[in-house]
């Protein structure tokens, strides 16, 4: 079966995307070695690196890497590996060094990635090893926008931010204080657990599948939002938006509110006044910061490949790090105001806590079905049938009324566009096609 | 503590009521459990990280009452579990898991203000809770757990409840049971 050309696997014309992609081990090696070694990958944030030697050790699709700010403030991604027999230079999750010692034997690095000691070089190596050909491995490419920080292994990858194009107003609304200042976050945990399930049903689900709702009845029935009534699991801060769900060409996609000229505050928070109180300010100020930009209320979105976020309630980054075809290690960065009132905090983590990751009360329901759907796809019968891509084909917009390919109802356009632009990376096509540069001819006709 | 009779009846006492407390989980009796829980409830359950020799006091743990841990509840929170599971569409427990709750281990670490009239006892323990799920899954969850208990007419109520699981990445897909 995965000997098929990759456009017979992915029919995104017909919607029909066969099973083979979410479970065979061909597929995710090709994955691994065509799509997680050019695409651009969340890394970590500065918060969890502020000061010069800080460290936090993350991964890069299946690799762990260093992420850390040298001696001189400049930040660093690395592959987390001693360059002479492999050992894992650094197995604590995250601290402060100003060397990074291998355990095997002994050679050490600077937190600019260079090697430093060598043990016994003059006796063993001299005039053989060269040691500034012999740094950390190092991305070629690293870019940190509103402190969120993103690296490449593909040095010919375009600008961050003209990759992630358009759904950079969607992020941006994930990653701006609550009051529109720009940027201005902080992380302040990260979970990690092991989800038995192709990473794609995580990455899609935050593209926008409104759709999987019912799956969360039972949250909404007992109702577990900051504002305790039953029926919800979020306040409604949205009334009298328009729900838009939207592709963007280079793969993203988002389910965002876009809401009308004028809006006003809905209250949430009922259990909080300090909370609401704070809210309430915020969502004036935003408004007169960000003015039309301030209309775009985020839900949830996924950044391509495996950068997943939730907009408001919670709020936070996910990033689906592939194990195997059938095994994902999920990991969730939490983030509030930096500068917000520990009150506010308070209650904000404790609903990310109910709300979201494995001990979620939402989330576990997305976990169950995501571990089920990979174990029931994996037999030979049922490899023979695609999954079904159809709903809401053709209709959406283009650039209305915001960028992007935009639908109003739910739709399977956002995944149908994310698995076109994931074949164009199977394939190996230049920066042009990943980018989707031939998928936006009417806005730049407008443009 | 002077490990006098006094001491050994308290210690039979508490280690009755902690399986007693673990039946009615296994037994899926949720509403008789969450009457064991004081109204002040801690419910708590760190993340542990992998740190440096000499930082594990500092910096092991996540901690109670800031940031992101895997628990860190009141009585409402746990109580919504409860009334979750009891909806019968929350589908990460429908159909129900199989779950045992083995108490081992326990100690009583803290008696106030005395054993011979105990109000407030702090136990400390290890758990080992086994999660069978549908046909194949299985997830064992081990750990240290440190209850305090306060003296409720002729029983007890779970007034805190501190669980260090020896994980760091959670190797299990969800906490969806209750510990
Ligand atoms: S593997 Fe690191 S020094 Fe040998
Ligand atoms: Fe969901």
């Amino acid at each position: 079966m995965t000997s098929l050309p990759i456009d017979q696997m992915i029919d995104t014309e017909n919607g029909l995307i066969s099973r083979e992609i979410f479970v065979s081990p061909e597929f995710h090696k090709q994955e691994l070695e065509k799509l997680f070694t050019r695409a651009w990958l969340f890394v970590g944030h500065e918060s969890q690196i502020a000061k010069p030697g800080d460290f936090f050790v993350s991964r890069m699709g299946d690799a762990s890497v260093i992420l850390c700010r040298d001696a001189q403030s400049k930040v660093h991604v690395f592959l987390n590996s001693c360059r002479h027999r492999g050992m894992k230079i650094c197995r604590y999750e995250q601290g402060n060094t100003s060397l990074f010692v291998c355990p095997y034997h002994s050679w050490s690095y600077t937190t600019d990635g260079k090697l430093q000691g060598v043990p016994m070089f003059r006796a063993l190596y001299d005039g053989t090893l060269d040691r500034s050909q012999w740094p950390l491995i190092e991305v070629p490419k690293l870019q940190i926008y509103k402190s969120t920080v993103w690296a490449s292994w593909d040095p010919e990858a375009p600008d961050l931010l003209a990759y992630l194009g358009d759904a950079a107003d969607h992020l941006d609304q994930v990653l701006d204080c609550r009051d529109g200042r720009p940027g201005g976050s902080e992380v302040i945990g990260v979970q990690k657990w092991i989800l038995p399930s192709n990473w794609k049903f995580a990455a899609e689900n935050f593209l926008g599948d409104t759709y999987h709702n019912p799956s969360h009845r039972s949250v909404d029935m007992i109702g577990i939002g900051p504002s305790g009534q039953k029926g919800h699991r979020r306040d409604n801060e949205y009334a009298k938006g328009q729900h838009v769900w939207i592709g963007f060409p280079a793969g993203h996609g988002v389910h965002s509110v876009h809401m009308p000229e004028q809006f006003d505050y809905q209250p949430g928070y009922a259990q909080y006044p300090e909370v609401e109180e704070y809210f309430r300010h915020a969502f004036h100020e935003r408004q007169r910061r960000q003015g039309a930009k301030a209309r775009i209320m985020p839900f949830t979105g996924n950044l391509f490949p495996n950068t997943s976020y939730h907009g408001r309630q919670p709020r936070g980054l996910c990033v689906w790090h592939p194990h195997s075809p059938t095994e994902t290690e999920a990991w969730r960065f939490f983030l509030v105001d930096a500068d917000a009132p520990a009150v506010v905090k308070d209650v904000l983590r404790r609903f990310y806590m109910r709300y979201s990751g494995p001990a979620g009360m939402t989330e576990q329901d997305d976990m169950e079905n995501w571990l089920y759907a990979t174990e029931s796809s994996k037999g030979t019968i049922a490899r023979r049938y695609p999954f079904n891509y159809q709903m809401s084909m053709g209709a959406y917009k283009v650039d209305d009324p915001v960028p992007g390919f935009v639908s109003t109802q739910i739709t399977d356009q956002t995944p149908r566009n994310y698995y076109r632009v994931y074949a164009r990376y199977m394939k190996g096509e230049a920066w042009d096609s990943l980018l989707g540069r031939d998928l936006a001819p009417l806005r730049q006709a407008a443009e | 503590m002077k490990k006098d009779l006094a001491y050994y009846e308290l210690k039979q006492e508490i280690e009755e009521f902690l399986y007693q407390e673990a039946d009615l989980l296994d037994a899926r009796d949720f509403k008789n459990w969450l009457d064991l829980l004081a109204e002040d409830l801690v419910y708590f359950m760190p993340i542990r990280r992998n740190v440096k020799f000499g930082e594990h006091g500092e910096r092991e743990n996540t901690r109670q009452g800031e940031g992101i841990s895997w628990f860190d509840e009141d009585k409402w929170t746990v109580t919504k579990r409860v009334e979750q599971i009891l909806t019968g569409v929350h589908y990460a427990e429908e159909p129900l898991s199989r779950v045992a709750h083995l108490v081992t281990n326990v100690r009583l670490v803290d008696v106030r203000p005395s054993v011979e009239a105990p109000i407030e006892v702090t136990v400390s323990s290890r758990f080992l809770v086994h999660q069978n799920r549908v046909e194949y899954e299985n997830h064992t969850f081990i750990g240290r757990r440190t209850d305090t208990l306060r003296r409720n007419g002729d029983s007890w109520l779970i007034a805190r409840r501190e669980l260090i699981l020896e994980q760091n990445v959670l190797l299990a897909k969800n906490l969806s049971i209750l510990f």
